[in-house]
């Protein structure tokens, strides 16, 4: 209890309660969040379940009655009488499972090299940096897409469905990993010069808990400040390629693929497919995002 | 010579400060070395405070890293009650390591602003696998009695704390692995004067209690006086004076000595104007040749501008300048 | 007091924040006569750096002037606007920063940032203004100033650097000096240059200096009359020499008796047990009663005022110095 009163009367609290962006935001993505996570309890329907779909429930528009059976729904259906809203709930979960794996494995990767350029310097420093700078310059999704194909020219057909999410969280954490480890590199270069970390280094304090024990915690603070935002970018990532189709199979729709597939839709007039998951992924990258450019200016001692 | 607990000699370290491979190819320079501390020899004996006085350049903190090991010596060597500092590794490395501790500059830097003090404390300890479980935690309490503090703040987490109450954590670390040297560098040139001399007064308090010895470094001559038995008087990297501590203010001998004598500024209001001295302490990376301070140097002759100057034995120490030289071969 | 150059009364300056208001600078007064030194010390946290940001308008938000005035020559500047402000910064006020490459824009060259300022202040032709900012420069003691004004900051040292800063604050010919901490960056060796330029410059051009540092010994050697700042309050102010050599408030005598000295023997120095307050945490009465031997009864309730002491002008807010039943003067009686 007493920790939990300390933690609301911190600044960052503070700053949360001040700013009615980062509340709305956070309600926002909250609700998604917590939709997709809850998924299977709370959508009306599974549209995953071939049994209980009824092909005459096609092309439902939101809210109306469907001509042939009569049954309504929010937000309509697609072409093979999918509720598609509980679609965007499964496609939610698949979207934020990718970008959330994306940024952790793009996280883990980056702190590790980050750190070992920072502590080491020299030449692992240059080598490290110079592969980071190599592929800043190209952009992050095409190197998601080459990883990607060239990963599935690996993998057995046979295996591909089932490794497809993998493949596509391996692909976005590759493409992602510089920024963290340049903002890690960074920061661990200041603060291996500073004298706590000297102070245990005349102890003799074992390098390897040098790095984990006091450089680590100090520069996680600009780290998750990049990473919400990364989640946004990671997010959309997915949609992206799932877009192009080369994301997650249809078997297992994210919101991208949701999009792909309604944009089929589009000119024959059943723009709810479409427009409702479209909504739901702006809605998603929009809050994360806002939430990580909040959370950067709170944490940012010069704009407070 | 049984009472020298560190010894240092010929001690010369260089920073290779080389613009990078590829831009040395292109602009074809040569490699750039500045040196830190040149040919620097003294001994500490046990029990006593040895300062090491300078400006900035002068390479003081230099010396600090090297003799707690942040850096290698490019040459010479440092013996720690007879153990060669260099070469030495493993158990015996660390069985050493326990024995000398290092106070720092900025308390605000020196502790990690996301442990707890008690945890700060407690690391020597840790590492030296010295105690266990609650011993560690009473211990903590004891260290933190000890510099002037609470057991309770064990809790607490640096930001909490003043900058005077920072540099007592830090010593409580310090302390911790009950060490019998510590390097304290420009201690308390962070602090406010009075807080200064809690510090100060404290620092006195312990090395008579624990008998502790120090190397104490400092760019301000007045907290030299109040702690140094005896003093070493470094310009750009070279000692060019050593005496005992009363000598040294009462007659010191190398020019660039008196010459930082007279720009501590006057508080008794005697009347004693400050000697304004010419010049600025010139670029290490290209120092002058001969000696070092010959071009600020009122007693500069031409042999000062190509040749080293030798060590001269004074009353206490020596000094390293040929007008001395001269000097006391005419009498 | 009428005939003082600067006047700063009651000043107050606050700092709002979420957890309530802080009171930074909470009611100072001092006078600047023409051509005086006074030295503003005190120990970081005590105000003195936000005393002379207040009076050039330079106040970093959410800081503010909250009450009191200063009176410039008898006219208020501290209500005056940005541009107004600006004007008589540098025309009227200089300043000289303890860094002295924050006070030096590195893209330009010392020639630029000094014609420019010149003309600014001066309607006088480029050439003129050339002529004139070399001749600064060789004042202040620039080797080879017709030479080196071309030169960038960067390629002038420390100490150069100061001399640098110290002609761009001079070159509009200011009445006051608003110097904080000039010599804290610089080595030992080269204060002294400084702060004898300082003092010889502005006595030759009849400029008034308000010299602010932690650093005891400056002051000594600088200033006519001195100010002691504490948790952001005048303790003692009054002329140099019997502020230095015979402290009243008890804060001035820690703080002399803490300062080592190259004349004293080996006694251990004098010190005031604990640490400034934080400015959320001043206490009631005197601000310095938890640190002070001395403190009695009223220290706690009552805030003491600046009294004056003596014919000197010397004045000290302290209850030992009040005049009517306090403890010094029963014991004077007595």
């Amino acid at each position: 209890m007493n920790r939990l009163a300390r933690m609301w009367d911190s600044d960052i609290a503070w700053s949360f309660r001040n700013s009615p962006v980062a509340i709305v935001a956070a309600i926002i993505a909250l609700i998604i969040v917590l939709g997709a996570v809850f998924a299977p309890w709370i959508a009306p329907h599974d549209p995953f379940n071939s049994a209980s779909l009824n092909l005459m429930d096609g092309f439902t528009p939101p809210g109306e009655p469907n001509q042939f059976t009569g049954n309504t729904y929010l937000m309509g259906t697609d072409n093979q009488g999918r509720d598609i809203f509980s679609t965007i709930l499964y496609g939610a979960r698949i979207s934020l499972f990718v970008g959330f794996s994306a940024v952790v494995f793009a996280l883990v990767l980056g702190i590790g090299l980050g750190l070992l350029a920072g502590w080491r310097g020299g030449w692992v420093d240059s080598l490290i940096m110079r592969i980071a700078d190599v592929q800043l310059s190209f952009p992050s999704i095409l190197i998601a897409l080459l990883i990607f194909g060239v990963a599935r020219g690996f993998i057995p057909p046979s295996m591909r469905e089932e490794v497809a999410i993998w493949v596509l969280i391996v692909s976005i954490g590759l493409s992602d990993w510089v920024q963290y480890a340049r903002v890690v590199r960074g920061a661990a270069m200041v603060e291996k010069s500073k004298e706590y970390v000297q102070a245990a280094r005349v102890i003799g304090v074992h390098p390897a808990r040098i790095v984990l024990r006091h450089i680590l915690p100090n520069v996680m603070g600009p780290v998750l400040v990049i990473a919400t935002i990364g989640l946004a970018l990671a997010i959309i990532a997915e949609a992206t390629l799932s877009f192009l189709g080369v994301g997650v199979p249809p078997t297992q729709p994210s919101l991208g693929t949701l999009i792909r597939i309604g944009q089929q839709y589009l000119f024959s007039g059943e723009w709810w497919i479409l427009l409702f998951p479209a909504i739901a992924l702006l809605l998603l990258a929009l809050s994360v995002n806002l939430l990580g450019d909040w959370l950067r200016d709170a944490l940012n001692p010069r704009l407070r | 010579m049984a009472d020298a607990l560190l010894k240092i000699e010929h001690l010369t370290r260089y920073f290779d400060i080389s613009k990078p491979f590829l831009n040395r190819m292109l602009e074809r320079d040569e490699k750039q070395f500045l040196t830190a501390v040149a040919d620097v020899s003294f001994e500490i004996k046990r029990g006593e405070t040895f300062a090491l006085v300078g400006e900035s350049g002068s390479g003081k903190s230099t010396i600090a890293k090297l003799v707690v090991g942040l850096l290698a010596a490019s040459e010479g060597t440092i013996e720690f009650d007879g153990h060669k500092m260099t070469g030495t590794t493993g158990t015996e490395m660390r069985d050493l390591r326990r024995r000398f501790q290092m106070i720092f500059q900025d308390p605000f830097a020196s502790l990690n602003p996301r442990w707890r003090v008690g945890d700060i404390i407690a690391e020597p300890i840790h590492t030296f696998g010295l105690l266990k479980g609650a011993d560690v935690t009473n211990r903590v309490g004891e260290l933190l009695d000890t510099v002037g503090l609470s057991a309770k703040d064990a809790e607490k987490f640096p930001h909490e704390f003043s900058g005077g109450q920072r540099q007592r954590i830090a010593i409580a670390r310090a302390l911790s692995s009950k060490p019998e040297f510590i390097v304290c560098d420009e201690p308390t040139s962070a602090l406010d004067v009075s807080v200064q001399a809690q510090i100060l007064n404290l620092m006195k308090d312990l090395q008579d209690e624990m008998g502790l010895t120090y190397l104490f470094i400092s760019h301000d001559l007045s907290v030299v006086r109040h702690m140094a038995s005896r003093i070493g008087v470094l310009y750009l990297g070279r000692l060019v004076e050593v005496a005992d501590g009363k000598t040294l203010f009462s007659s010191p001998q190398h020019p660039y000595t008196q010459m930082l004598l007279d720009a501590v500024p006057d508080l008794a209001l005697s009347g004693r104007r400050r000697k304004p001295v010419d010049g600025e302490i010139p670029n290490p990376i290209n120092p002058p040749p001969g000696c070092a301070f010959h071009p600020r140097c009122p007693l500069a002759m031409d042999r000062c501008k190509v040749d080293a100057p030798h060590q001269v034995a004074t009353e206490t120490g020596y000094a390293a300048c040929f007008a001395l030289e001269a000097e006391a071969k005419a009498s | 007091m009428t005939d003082a150059l600067l006047s700063v009364r009651n000043l107050r300056v606050e700092f709002p924040t979420r957890r309530g208001v802080l009171t930074a600078i909470d009611d100072v007064s001092f006078d600047i006569m023409p051509g005086e030194v006074l030295g503003v010390v005190g120990e970081s946290g005590a105000g003195k750096s936000l005393t002379g940001a207040a009076i050039i308008g330079l106040l970093e938000p959410p800081g503010r002037i909250a009450g009191g005035e200063i009176l410039l020559k008898g006219e208020r500047i501290d209500n005056l606007g940005a541009e107004a402000m600006r004007r008589i910064r540098g025309k009227r006020i200089g300043m000289v920063f303890q860094d002295p490459l924050t006070s030096l824009n590195p893209l330009y060259t010392v020639a630029q940032q000094l014609i420019e300022t010149i003309r600014t202040h001066a309607d006088i032709s480029e050439s003129e203004a050339r002529k004139k900012a070399i001749a600064l420069l060789d004042r202040v003691g620039i080797p080879a100033a017709a030479r080196r004004i071309d030169d960038y900051p960067h390629h002038f040292s420390g100490g150069m650097r100061q001399r640098v800063v110290i002609a761009l604050a001079l070159c509009a010919e200011p009445e006051l000096v608003i110097a904080d901490e000039p010599t804290t960056a610089l080595d030992v060796s080269v204060q002294s240059q400084i702060i004898d330029l300082i003092k010889e410059i502005c006595a030759e051009r009849g400029a008034a200096v308000m010299l602010i540092t932690h650093d005891m010994g400056v002051i000594a050697e600088t200033a006519d009359r001195v100010a002691v700042l504490y948790a952001g309050r005048i303790a003692e102010i009054g002329p140099v020499r019997q502020v230095i050599t015979a402290p009243e408030h008890p804060y001035t005598a820690g703080l002399m008796g803490s300062i080592p000295t190259l004349t004293q023997t080996d006694a251990r120095l004098v010190q005031i047990p604990g640490a400034m307050p934080r400015l959320n945490a001043i206490p009631q009465g005197c601000a310095f009663n938890p640190r002070c031997e001395k403190a009695f009864d009223r220290c706690f309730k009552e805030r003491p005022a600046p009294v004056l002491r003596d014919a000197d002008g010397r004045k000290v807010a302290c209850w030992l110095y009040d005049a009517i039943d306090t403890p010094a003067k029963e014991q004077a009686n007595g």
